[in-house]
């Protein structure tokens, strides 16, 4: 009897809400200002992304993915092969450091440590600086100071500081959700401190981690700023050692000439589909997470 | 007996190759301080101090270069980003902690999510074909105005004002609310009387890290913002930032006028870590 009778005493029914209403309308028009407020933000999103998508896709021509780059077919192969080795290069270098500097944080250092402090405030003043800032200091020190002209390894190292605050944070944010309880069976099991680490937190810890990782994927194909006097904006495959143009400067690149609306709405496209779907395969690692 | 020593060795050399991995972070600020400053410094000593900072003409063909016009760009359309982004947001945000029902409250997450990965340039885009349009139909001008970047660049800050927002609100203990409730407040009363005060330093701090993206994105006000040093006169004249003034004349510029634009850099770098600072601050009082 009870257990029907409880949740019915704190449910407001539509009349009697209105009643409260017509008693307080400063109350209706805070409700009112609240729905639209959100419902303007779904509909900004619903409105770009359908905008785009609806312009965009019938321009998706065979032309477009061609294997070489004409000002005439703005074909955006080259590109996109140059994104996949922007962003394995890229992790290739962040990964390793920003999962061994977690490690540090989560596992290793004690409480007070000076060490920790100094990490994670330059790690939160790294996360704040806009990226063309960040290009200038590739261009800076990665082109001018160790090379000479403008390449694919300047861009990728250039991005690769930027994202590392992102990949640490993620991935001690892993290491932390995994219980000691995990730690304390292995150390009883006899096991060393880098055993425990290897062995046990970190494949707990795999899709948190993961989802960082993929995360991280997504800001450098969608980075702009930071790659156009590092990586260069030449239209061709690029070597390590050559200057080519990823994905999202091709857009900027096509949008700025003017000349290809066309082409530019079905790059735009390209470009919309990659980054959602990183970020859904993100977000799916993550949920994984929470339920394992 | 040798491999035992190496096993010995392995766990204090890992231990010093973990603390080598987090002195990264450290050192990539101190080569971003050092390069910045080093070709920043001695060219606004060159120029001179307040003749950079406060001096309205940025002439590079005859050595004279003052940003203060490119400041107040910047401060313009971050105002006015935020007269759009902030009280969009904090409703938003409202809505999703407090009022949204279970069924709505996942796909409009995710949606959320969805708006703060979609590229700059994506933005930039769309600025461009539906927003300069738009506005040089319905007000006249050429389009490429702060009127065009503010409300774009308020939309790309919402899903920062939007996430800090929520956190904060739901850090506010629950028995506030309850609190409120037994005392006859009706809900709405609750939520904008109580716990809205009670997450304000979280809800400046989301300000605060709003301020920051606006001043630093690039590519988007680039394409919109039309790119003239000048003292804009109405919301309608087209304006030069900080940022876009790099991008645009990085490529070709050489000596003094490429140590001017990496003072320019130092400048915006300056704004950025006093943000930052107030970030971490508000952020340490609001227990997010």
């Amino acid at each position: 009897m009870k257990k029907q009778l409880l949740p019915s005493i704190n449910r407001v029914t539509l009349r009697q809400r209105l009643i409260s209403y017509k008693k307080s309308p400063m109350s209706l028009v805070m409700f009112l200002l609240v729905v639209i407020a959100a419902g303007v933000t779904a509909l900004l999103v619903a409105f770009l992304i359908g905008y785009i998508l609806i312009k965009g896709i019938p321009h998706l021509t065979p032309s477009l993915f061609s294997l070489k780059y004409t000002s005439e077919n703005c074909s955006l192969t080259p590109a996109l092969v140059n994104t996949v080795t922007m962003t394995l290069l890229s992790l290739v270098i962040a990964v390793p450091l920003g999962m061994g500097a977690a490690i540090y944080l989560a596992e290793y250092a004690g409480r007070g440590n000076r060490l920790v402090a100094a990490v994670r405030l330059t790690a939160e003043t790294l996360a704040g600086i806009p990226s063309i800032v960040y290009g200038l200091f590739g261009l800076l020190f990665f082109v001018t100071r160790l090379g000479k002209d403008y390449t694919l390894l300047a861009g990728a190292l250039t991005l690769s500081i930027m994202i590392l605050p992102l990949i640490m944070r993620t991935t001690e944010e892993a290491l932390r959700a995994v219980p000691d309880s995990y730690r304390e069976g292995s150390f009883g099991l006899g096991a060393g401190r880098l055993r425990t680490v290897f062995r046990i937190v970190l494949p707990a810890a795999g899709p948190g981690v993961l989802s960082g990782i993929i995360l991280a994927t997504g800001r450098i194909v969608g980075e702009t700023a930071a790659l156009i006097f590092t990586a260069g904006t030449i239209p061709q495959f690029a070597g390590l050692m050559s200057s080519g143009r990823t994905l999202a400067v091709h857009m900027y690149s096509l949008s700025q000439e003017g000349l290809h609306t066309n082409e530019s709405y079905a790059t735009a496209v390209v470009l919309l589909i990659l980054v959602t779907g990183i970020n859904a395969l993100s977000a799916f690692a993550a949920k994984k997470l929470t339920r394992g | 007996m040798k491999r035992l020593s190496i096993r010995k060795l392995k766990e204090p050399l890992m231990k010093i190759l973990f603390a080598l991995a987090a002195c990264v972070c450290i050192l990539a600020v101190l080569f971003i301080c050092i390069f910045l400053f080093a070709s920043g410094v001695p060219a606004i000593r060159k120029i001179g101090i307040f003749k950079f900072l406060l001096g309205t003409q940025w002439r590079p063909e005859n050595d004279i270069y003052g940003i203060f016009l490119m400041i107040v760009g910047s401060l313009y359309i971050t105002a006015g980003a935020l007269l759009i982004g902030v009280p969009i947001g904090l409703l938003c945000a409202l809505f999703m902690a407090r009022f949204c029902p279970k069924r709505i409250y996942k796909p409009l997450k995710s949606a959320i999510d969805l708006m703060a990965g979609i590229p700059s340039v994506v933005y930039g885009f769309f600025g461009v074909v539906v927003l300069v349009p738009f506005v040089r139909d319905t007000f006249g001008g050429t389009g490429l105005s702060i009127l065009t970047a503010s409300p774009l660049l308020g939309m790309m800050i919402l899903p920062t004002i939007i996430g800090i927002c929520e956190s904060a609100i739901r850090a506010v203990p629950q028995s506030y609310y309850e609190g409120a409730l037994a005392l006859g407040a009706s809900h709405e009363r609750c939520v904008f009387r109580v716990l809205l005060p009670a997450a304000k330093s979280g809800i400046m701090a989301a300000v605060v890290l709003g301020v920051g993206r606006a001043i630093g994105e690039t590519m988007a006000v680039m394409m919109v913002a039309g790119n003239q040093a000048r003292l804009p006169h109405s919301i309608l004249q087209g304006i030069s930032t900080l940022t876009t003034n790099i991008v645009m004349e990085m490529g070709y510029s050489a000596d003094l006028h490429r140590e001017a634009l990496i003072a320019t850099a130092v400048v915006l770098f300056v704004f950025i870590l006093i943000i930052n600072i107030c970030f971490s601050l508000l952020k340490r009082r609001s227990r997010l």
